[in-house]
């Protein structure tokens, strides 16, 4: 009768596609060395997708502010590099805690409500805190953004100008948050936020709190998203407004859903496919960029409710 | 002192109009059809386009422009509606709203390619409307009244429509319980069709209404959907009064408040959302 242990130990079992994948990450280094800075936005990108997955794929929790906690992230991160310490791990640890901070003060608002509520809600503190730092131009630089950071160099390798330091420091983090994003999900506790999902009534009559779930789950996700932030900040030494902005957190939600969303690949495959597209036709005019992003979107939507993974595993399934 | 404050409240009373104008279109879309339609801006842009199109190429007058504009944005809404709308009647929030969010995206694209990124200047307005006439020593701008009148003349048009005709029996009828609807004989696909052009048609009206006082670009389509989501949201679904209510204080809270802080920029408005949301999660006239 071990079977829901069973199961769980099935389901945590590391693949064989997985074990390519992993090792794939670091060619790279070797392949592409041109393009390491791309890659590291890449890793950044898909560690941000993966925080909202943990909430929108499993949890069911739809965002349209995703970016306050990327923002919040990468504002401290700047801050404080700037003004107090500029060795980079203690500013990831930072930035996470106060990313996870705002995370939970306003995960107490967030599991309250669903529906439009909630998606209006998820806008309206995302507009506040863009706004809020907008307003505070003393602290933040407002529309010119966070100049003049210096990073201290990481270990002893200095941030350099191909970004191979920042590659390896992004991917590094990336890999650590997905295997805690990997037990998280395989644990009775990702279960029960699948259930939540499902039906948030039902789950408290076996035994789950939906909203200490919805709230635990939640802070865990801004204070992935806060540490993307930080990565940000830290490979590229600056901050913009455009960290927090509702376009950031538009484009994440697209990279998740095109990626696949309530898979843990989902929103790394999106956010490769994503990057690379937007980098090769960096000669577009943004305008027309975001013509191809919303058909893109309309097709995912109409044709691939599961995104590309879905879809993919669909195939499979078929074919066997 | 007492001048300029009410020099204020007449200008946040006809900006409120207009998010009214521009909003009222979703109240019925989302309010009614439970469709969380993001991309209403984008119609509101179509009516807009058509507006400035009618009047800089064919010299057409301003008021003659506004039927079009309704009548474009309904037709639009109409095709959308038949070709991916109707599809994703029960899907889930986010899938409706990554579908809307798409097409805004598209519409924005698809403008700039067409009109430029450029705000559009309008030859031939009407210089009746762009005077301005004195009341007790408070400067009211005449195109300001205009809309002002016109939110009024909407709201009296679309309650009477909604509450006392048989078109708008049917679609509440339609809305409350499809199945019994159908089962009294209405053609629920039709009545929601009909719903969604007249909300789009809204839409394009307030778009081109729009126009003088805020401008036109592509931009237009994202920068009042978060303007017209707060209306309809803190308003209450489906209420037009809740609406009509919501774009009145929203639009003097924002004129006030770019009038007497404006350092504190749109954090007001959001702040004040927010709140209310929090409150009364159903908006301020919500039924359900």
């Amino acid at each position: 009768m071990a079977s829901a242990n069973g199961y769980l130990r099935e389901k945590i079992r590391w693949r064989a596609l997985e074990l390519v994948f992993w090792p794939a990450t670091l060619l790279p280094f070797v392949v592409t060395p041109d393009y390491l800075s791309l890659a590291s936005q890449i890793a950044i990108t898909a560690l941000f997708a993966l925080s909202l997955d943990l909430i929108l794929g499993y949890a069911g929790i739809v965002s349209l502010g995703h970016a306050a906690y990327f923002g919040t992230g990468a504002y401290t991160a700047g801050l404080l590099a700037k003004h107090y310490w500029s060795e980079p791990l203690a500013g990831l640890l930072v930035a996470g805690v106060a990313a996870g901070l705002v995370g939970y003060a306003t995960s107490h608002i967030i599991v309250r409500f669903r529906h439009l509520a909630l998606i209006m809600l998820t806008l309206g503190i995302g507009l506040l805190l863009a706004e809020a730092a907008n307003s505070a131009s003393w602290l933040t630089g407002g529309a010119d953004g966070l100049q003049g950071i210096r990073m201290s160099p990481l270990l002893d390798f200095k941030f350099d100008l191909y970004g191979k330091t920042a590659y390896a420091y992004s991917l590094a983090v990336l890999f650590l948050c997905f295997l805690l994003a990997r037990r998280v999900i395989h644990s009775p506790f990702g279960l029960a936020l699948r259930g939540i999902r499902e039906n948030a009534a039902r789950m408290p009559a076996i035994g789950a709190p939906s909203r200490a779930h919805l709230r635990k789950a939640y802070t865990i996700a801004a204070v992935m998203a806060g540490i993307a932030g930080a990565l940000l900040t830290h490979t590229t030494s600056t901050v913009s407004l455009e960290t927090l902005s509702f376009e950031r957190s538009a484009d994440v939600l697209v990279i998740l859903i095109l990626g696949g969303a309530g898979r843990l690949y989902g929103g790394i495959v999106g956010a490769i496919i994503y990057m690379v597209a937007r980098d090769q036709f960096s000669g577009m005019n943004p305008q027309y960029w975001y013509f191809w992003i919303g058909l893109l979107l309309i097709t995912v939507v109409m044709l691939l409710p599961n995104g590309i993974l879905g879809g993919l595993g669909a195939l499979y399934k078929k074919s066997q | 002192m007492l001048g300029s404050l009410a020099g204020v409240l007449f200008d946040g009373l006809a900006y409120g109009m207009l998010l009214f104008l521009l909003s009222v279109g979703l109240s019925v879309t989302l309010g009614m059809m439970n469709f969380v339609n993001l991309a209403h801006c984008s119609f509101a842009m179509v009516g807009g386009y058509v507006s400035v199109s009618l009047m800089n190429r064919f010299g057409w007058p301003f008021l003659a422009t506004l039927p079009m504009a309704f009548l474009a944005a309904a037709s639009v809404s109409v095709l959308l509606e038949r070709g991916l709308y109707r599809r994703l009647y029960r899907a889930s929030d986010l899938d409706q709203c990554l579908l809307t969010i798409g097409i805004v995206f598209v519409s924005i694209a698809a403008y700039a390619w067409l009109y430029g990124t450029e705000q559009q200047a309008v030859e031939g307005f009407p210089p009746y409307l762009r005077g301005s006439l004195q009341f007790m020593g408070i400067n009211l701008a005449a195109y300001r009244l205009f809309l002002v009148l016109c939110g009024f003349l909407v709201t009296a048009i679309l309650v009477a429509s909604l509450e006392y005709t048989r078109f708008g029996a049917k679609v509440r009828a339609a809305v409350d319980n499809q199945r019994m609807a159908r089962g009294l004989g209405i053609d629920v696909d039709r009545t929601f069709m009909l719903t969604f052009a007249l909300g789009g048609g809204l839409a394009g009206l307030g778009g081109s209404l729009a126009i003088e006082m805020v401008g036109l670009d592509p931009g237009f389509a994202l920068a009042y959907l978060v303007y017209v989501l707060i209306v309809v949201s803190v308003g209450g679904l489906g209420s037009i009064g809740g609406s009509f209510a919501a774009a009145i204080v929203l639009g003097i809270s924002d004129m006030a408040g770019k009038y007497y802080v404006p350092w504190l920029g749109a954090f007001l408005i959001y702040l004040v959302m927010v709140g209310l949301l929090m409150w009364r999660p159903q908006g301020l006239f919500g039924k359900r």
